[in-house]
């Protein structure tokens, strides 16, 4: 009897292990179906680098070059504003800082991460725009620099958590070692305490990317959405995400711009794949 | 105990969900974001006069008010373009025939910041602003400053009208676009707030939108003609040159409660909300 039980909680456990594989594999195949229609009337090469984006003209125009180069500077600058600023921070709340500072910085960062995005983008919309146009005498403050600074703040509690866990779990001798051998607390930790970590620290980094380039509610709201092919931050830029949030209720089921609206989600899906895969290889690189 | 309190909770919310999706004294009307705030009025008013009946008004765009009614998510949609052939093909495979109710008339007001000295605008200078033609104010009688482009979304009715009538002039054959740097707002509200702190911002949207945070442009037909301001007695007299009709789309003639609602809205009582909400009557 109590066999049998084992027995059946064993399996109920590998079942709900195993829907969340056939739901990425469901979702993933239903992004196929749909998206994949869209090939029927634009060849692959003018989807991906197609200069235009009219999606309700006639003949429609579909490319999403500018939508891709759209989120990938977005992504860019905030990868540039939160890795410095997040291992730092991490640095800081593993190796410097007393208990008490510590759990309050933590809790802090959990905070952040708790604050709705739609909400940052609010914020976003009325302080930071109206600063970014001020500063650099720009003709509007909705450009790819503010979406930028904006999920910079959205990635930052991934990277410092991650990037905090990795520097925690280095066997404490090491540290020992270092400081054993006259190095100073500094070169411990940049020579070795970071190179040690380095492996988690690159999957933090690779996650909080990962929700950048995710990100649809705030960059919808302060980068422009104009679907221009960028040719500096200053300029608003439109992104996959925001273009598939802004247009979806619109497009007909079944019609073109429909069936190319999935097929961005296809390109998305790809890019957050190979991003999670990445740091995944990074990870497991670590435990070795 | 807790469990058995948990079970209960969960029987009685998908009891009253399933009762919910059958209660027929609901209507559920979507669409046209120049139209939520007369739509939700008139509901407001409606029920107020017939309790026990119940109406859903979200707005989104034209498009998806039309897309709902053809994949049946809405009894009512609300448009402020004429459905497109298109859709009416795609409707009636899926079984849906829509009938088109006309209940007012709304005119287009193009906006500036009040610190902008630009007054006055003809459709031609409009269309060389918004295709990007004319990139400086300076060309438009204004200061030295780039112009900045203000659109809706896609999905707005507002954005395929003022792309048909204005930018096209109404030639349905034209191929002009809007500048591909036009910024692209989620709502009329986003495009009032842009242009209310930006003196660079040119946007457009439904008159029921101007306040005095924003300076409505006379607009002329042709240089020969009268500037006129957007006003309700300018549309009426058809003076004003972007008015566009506003639409109500049902499947089939409307019957029962969606007929009810359909009467109020063309009713004495529900033209003089269209009047109070800043759109033009239709029974003039």
């Amino acid at each position: 009897m109590r066999k049998l039980k084992e027995f059946v909680i064993e399996k109920l456990i590998l079942l709900c292990g195993l829907a969340s594989i056939f739901f990425v594999a469901l979702i993933f195949l239903f992004l196929l179906k749909e998206g994949l229609a869209v090939f029927k009337t634009v060849s692959l090469f003018k989807f991906l680098f197609g200069k235009s984006w009219y999606p309700i003209s006639e003949p429609a125009q579909l490319g999403i070059l500018p939508l891709i180069l759209g989120s990938l500077l977005v992504t860019l600058g905030a990868a540039i504003i939160s890795i410095p600023i997040g291992v730092a921070c991490a640095i800081y709340i593993a190796e410097i800082t007393p208990l008490k500072t510590k759990e309050a910085l933590k809790a802090g960062i959990e905070l952040l991460a708790a604050i709705p995005s739609v909400v940052l983008g609010f914020i976003g919309m009325v302080t930071l725009v109206p600063l970014v146009k001020n500063i650099f005498h720009l003709p509007t403050g909705l450009t790819a620099l503010s979406g930028s600074i904006m999920l910079a703040f959205m990635a930052m509690p991934t990277i410092v958590s991650i990037a905090e866990d990795a520097l925690y779990s280095i066997p404490k001798t090491y540290k020992e070692g270092a400081l054993a051998l006259g190095a100073t607390h500094w070169q411990t930790i940049w020579r070795v305490m970071l190179p040690a970590a380095s492996s988690g620290i690159l999957a933090a980094v690779m996650l909080g990317i990962g929700r950048v380039i995710g990100e649809t509610m705030a960059v919808m709201m302060i980068t422009g959405n104009a679907a221009v092919i960028p040719h500096s931050i200053l300029v608003p830029v439109r992104t996959l995400t925001a273009t598939i949030a802004a247009e979806m209720g619109e497009a007909v089921v079944g019609s073109e711009h429909y069936f190319a609206l999935f097929a961005i989600g296809i390109a998305l899906f790809i890019i957050s794949f190979a991003i999670n895969v990445t740091a995944d290889l990074f990870l497991h690189k670590k435990q070795q | 105990m807790f469990k058995r309190w948990l079970f209960v909770l969960i029987v009685v919310m998908f009891a009253t969900s399933a009762f919910a999706a059958k209660d027929k004294n609901s209507i559920q009307v979507k669409g046209s974001d120049t139209m939520v705030n007369l739509a939700q009025a008139w509901a407001e008013k409606y029920m107020q006069e017939n309790p026990g009946d119940f109406v859903a008004v979200t707005g989104g765009g034209s498009g998806t008010g039309i897309s709902s009614l053809i994949s049946g998510t809405c009894d009512i949609a609300n448009a402020s373009r004429t459905i497109k052939e298109k859709e009416i093909a795609l409707a009636k495979q899926r079984g849906i025939n829509p009938f088109e109710i006309k209940v007012g008339l709304d005119g287009l007001a193009v906006v500036v910041n009040p610190k902008n000295p630009v007054t006055k605008l003809t459709i031609d200078q409009l269309a060389q602003i918004f295709t990007g033609k004319i990139t400086n104010w300076k060309e438009g009688g204004g200061r030295d400053a780039k112009i900045v482009i203000l659109s809706r979304e896609v999905n707005s009715g507002t954005h395929v009208y003022f792309k048909e009538h204005v930018i096209r002039k109404g030639n349905p054959e034209g191929k002009e676009e809007f500048a591909s740097g036009a910024l692209l707002l989620s709502s009329s509200q986003a495009i009032a707030d842009e242009v209310a702190q930006n003196p660079a911002a040119i946007g457009y949207y439904g008159m029921g939108y101007i306040s005095s945070k924003q300076k409505p442009i006379m607009v002329a037909k042709d240089e020969k003609s009268e500037y006129e301001v957007p006003s309700i007695e300018n549309v009426i007299n058809g003076k004003y040159p972007i008015s566009r009709p506003l639409f109500i789309y049902t499947n089939g003639q409307p019957q029962g409660l969606v007929k009810k609602f359909v009467d109020f809205a063309l009713s004495k009582e529900g033209q003089d909300i269209v009047l109070a909400t800043d759109f033009v009557p239709v029974n003039k």
